[in-house]
């Protein structure tokens, strides 16, 4: 059966008829003005904040144009504040999502055991951060935490790697994996759970060994889960705040700091609300860049 | 219709009548305290003042330290703004003074409670020559001494008067292996206590407010440089515990009552948790307590200047006249004598100092009363930025990461940025 083409009167009289139109009218302003009440207006908001040097009392109106983004870009602080997102980005994807990985070969398969392993693994996720912070700060603590039996029973010095400059972010990297790493597990358990048997058993008789299925089959067909576990691991790297207040709060020496815990410190707690919105603008103009990144490398690889 | 006009007669007396009747309601905004019996003395304060004025109900909110500091700008301007709300004073007072979220109290206060108030304490609530606001208490800073630790090793804690008498007593105790000075460093603000009275100490009390003021030499002069030069003496003897950047203050007071260290440089509010530790069996109590005042720096100008903080209230535009006459009732000499005998902190009114038995506090408010000035805490005084500035740097010396010389530029720097 063919159909003739409608022209454009004819369709937006036809929507206007069938009630789709009214639909529109009824339901979109909620979402519109929320939307636009807590994402748009604060968003803009902060973009002409970022211009003033505010403290938050009144209104701006000490213009100083694009010197908080100087004085950010000029900042060492700063400076080690990008790094270290950068670092956490690259453990994720290159500790944390191979980990996950591993994992979930291990234990995508239902068996009772593998269940038990799943929750084991998953626990840490489902805690809240600031708990989960406040636990390995006692686990990280010298005087009288689990790091503290160790050096003792080695006979040791007491050793605080929270307190060291150079040490005390890698104890963030690994606490933020330990965190996180169930999550990709799960994303990953379940696409494993939906690669087709037959495939596998296929690659199996023409006699590959477990590591070629692995290789040839199973990751490939789940590689648009590893592509949005990728995506969530970098977003999730760039807003990485909550597990290092009750560590280390940014310290020593502001060596700890991420971009958010550097928005944080150096703009609202010290009531600079026009340098933290400069700040705040350059880590969504970061995210910005990675999800269209990420949006034209997703479709050429499925188009692909 | 006469009816009719006799209904509105009566609504409207009525409506005229209901502000002598109505209740007027009073909210006081503070950060949350730990403290439980300080907390209940300010609502036997509010339960006393609603009793006495019938018709007006105090309202008492409290809001948890860091998100009070960053909660305040926005509630200032909104509609539910508190009609008086606690303060450090300072630069954060005085800004808040300019965008005009204060409110001119100057002639509200009877001239019998200013005369009780030594003038200095009352210049902190004192913006532009304007009384914006009430302070209620003094604390001071002073080092808390665990005798049985410095017995132990030795030293004679009362006989350290001076900076180098410090050092000396850092490795006696060093020798005794003992750790000389607990502290808590991962919040900074612990070690910004050495930093701003070797300042004070050797540029006395007037080197800030003239670096304030801009009519001194800045930051980056002499007196400045020299206390980081100083602070980095101690620093070299490694007189704090192992790990001290990670420690906070609440685990610094812990490793402090269990005679883990002699020392600890803290204000008069660590004095509570002291007591509730020992109460829970810690090994330090009242008797292996004491307290000596910061040692004097030779050569250096300001001997006798304390450092601690003056805090009150706040009043706010558009607040009802009983919220200066509640402040007034809280500065009551009774309520002032009792808040000093209970050791919360140290009250300000004439007549009420004698009420504090506690020795430990006795010595606290005795040293206030000497000094030529009492200096505000720098990370209140120089205001949210530039404090948090000091915070820093204090931080990166103790931590070996900066100069003192670069400690002190990066303060001017954030003083001219702030």
């Amino acid at each position: 059966m063919s159909t003739i083409p409608e022209s454009f009167p004819e369709r937006v009289g036809r929507t206007l008829r069938d009630g789709r139109f009214t639909a529109v009218i009824l339901l979109l302003p909620p979402a519109l003005v929320l939307f636009s009440l807590f994402v748009i207006v604060p968003l803009a908001e902060s973009g002409r904040y970022a211009f003033f040097d505010w403290n938050g009392y009144g209104e701006p109106a000490d213009w100083v144009g694009f010197e908080n983004f100087e004085r950010m870009f000029g900042h060492s602080v700063f400076h080690q504040a990008i790094w270290n997102t950068i670092k956490l980005v690259l453990v994720s994807l290159l500790v944390q999502m191979p980990l996950a990985l591993a994992l979930a070969l291990m234990i995508y398969r239902k068996t009772p055991t593998n269940a038990v392993f799943r929750l084991i693994f998953f626990l840490p996720f489902i805690l809240a951060e600031i708990a989960a912070g406040l636990i390995w700060s006692f686990v990280f603590d010298g005087n009288y935490g689990v790091a503290a039996g160790i050096t003792h029973a080695f006979g040791g010095e007491p050793y605080f790697v929270l307190g060291d400059r150079t040490w005390a972010f890698v104890a963030i990297m690994t606490v933020i994996v330990w965190k996180y790493f169930g999550f990709h597990m799960m994303i990953y358990i379940a696409a494993l759970q939906g690669v087709p048997q037959d495939l596998v058993e296929a690659a199996k008789i023409e006699g590959a060994k477990t590591l070629d299925v692995v290789r040839h089959v199973q990751i490939p067909l789940i590689k648009p889960a590893i592509m949005v576990s990728a995506f969530f691991a970098i977003i999730g790297a760039l807003q990485v705040f909550d597990v290092i207040i009750p560590l280390t709060n940014g310290g020593p020496s502001n060596s700890t700091q991420t971009v958010v815990t550097y928005l944080y410190t150096f703009g609202l707690s010290r009531l600079k609300i026009g340098f933290g919105s400069a700040v705040g603008i350059v880590l969504f103009l970061a995210a910005v860049l990675i999800a269209v990144f990420y949006q034209r490398f997703s479709n050429r690889a499925v188009s692909r | 219709m006469k009816k009719c006009n006799c209904a509105i007669a009566i609504a409207l007396t009525a409506l005229i009548g209901t502000p002598v009747m109505a209740d007027t309601e009073i909210t006081i905004l503070t950060v949350e305290l730990d403290d439980q019996a300080q907390k209940q003395y300010y609502a036997d304060i509010a339960k006393g003042y609603e009793e006495a004025n019938p018709g007006v109900s105090v309202n008492l909110e409290y809001i948890a330290n860091e998100a009070y500091k960053t909660k305040l700008p926005t509630l200032l301007q909104s509609d539910a703004r508190p009609d008086a709300f606690y303060s450090w004073g300072g630069l954060t007072l005085s800004e808040q003074a300019e965008a005009g979220f204060t409110k001119d109290i100057s002639s509200l206060v009877s001239e019998e409670l200013k005369a009780a108030i030594p003038d200095g304490t009352l210049d902190a609530f004192r913006v532009d020559g304007k009384l914006v606001g009430l302070p209620l208490y003094v604390s001071d800073v002073l080092f808390w001494v665990n005798t049985r630790l410095t017995e132990k090793a030795g030293v004679d804690h009362k006989a350290i008067k001076t900076w180098d008498d410090l050092l000396e007593a850092v490795k006696t105790l060093k020798a005794a292996e003992i750790t000389p000075i607990i502290v808590g460093g991962q919040d900074k603000w612990p070690l910004h206590f050495y930093w701003s009275y070797l300042a004070l100490r050797m540029g006395g009390g007037d080197a800030l407010p003239m670096a304030v003021s801009g009519e001194g030499e800045d930051f980056t002069s002499e007196p400045f440089v020299e206390a980081g030069k100083k602070f980095v003496e101690l620093i070299e003897l490694e007189p704090f515990q192992p790990g001290f950047m990670s420690a906070n203050f609440d685990t610094a007071g812990t490793l402090f009552s269990n005679d883990e260290g002699a020392f600890h440089l803290m204000g008069g509010f660590t004095y509570p948790g002291i007591i509730k530790q020992a109460e829970a069996g810690a090994p330090l109590t009242d008797e292996t307590l004491d307290v000596i005042s910061f040692p004097v720096v030779e050569g250096g100008a300001g001997g006798d200047v304390t450092l601690g903080g003056v805090n009150g209230y706040v009043v706010t535009p558009g607040a009802p006249d009983e919220t200066v006459a509640y402040l007034e009732y809280m500065l009551s000499v009774d309520n002032q004598r009792r808040g000093g005998a209970s050791g919360f902190w140290l009250p300000i009114v004439e007549g009420s100092q004698d009420a504090i038995e506690n020795p430990f506090f006795r010595k606290q408010a005795d040293d206030v009363a000497a000094a030529s000035h009492h200096q505000i805490y720098l990370d209140q005084y120089l205001g949210a930025s530039v404090g948090a500035t000091v915070n820093d740097i204090s931080a990166d010396l103790a931590a070996g990461a900066t100069t003192p010389e670069e400690a002190a530029d990066r303060i001017q720097e954030a003083w001219d940025f702030r």
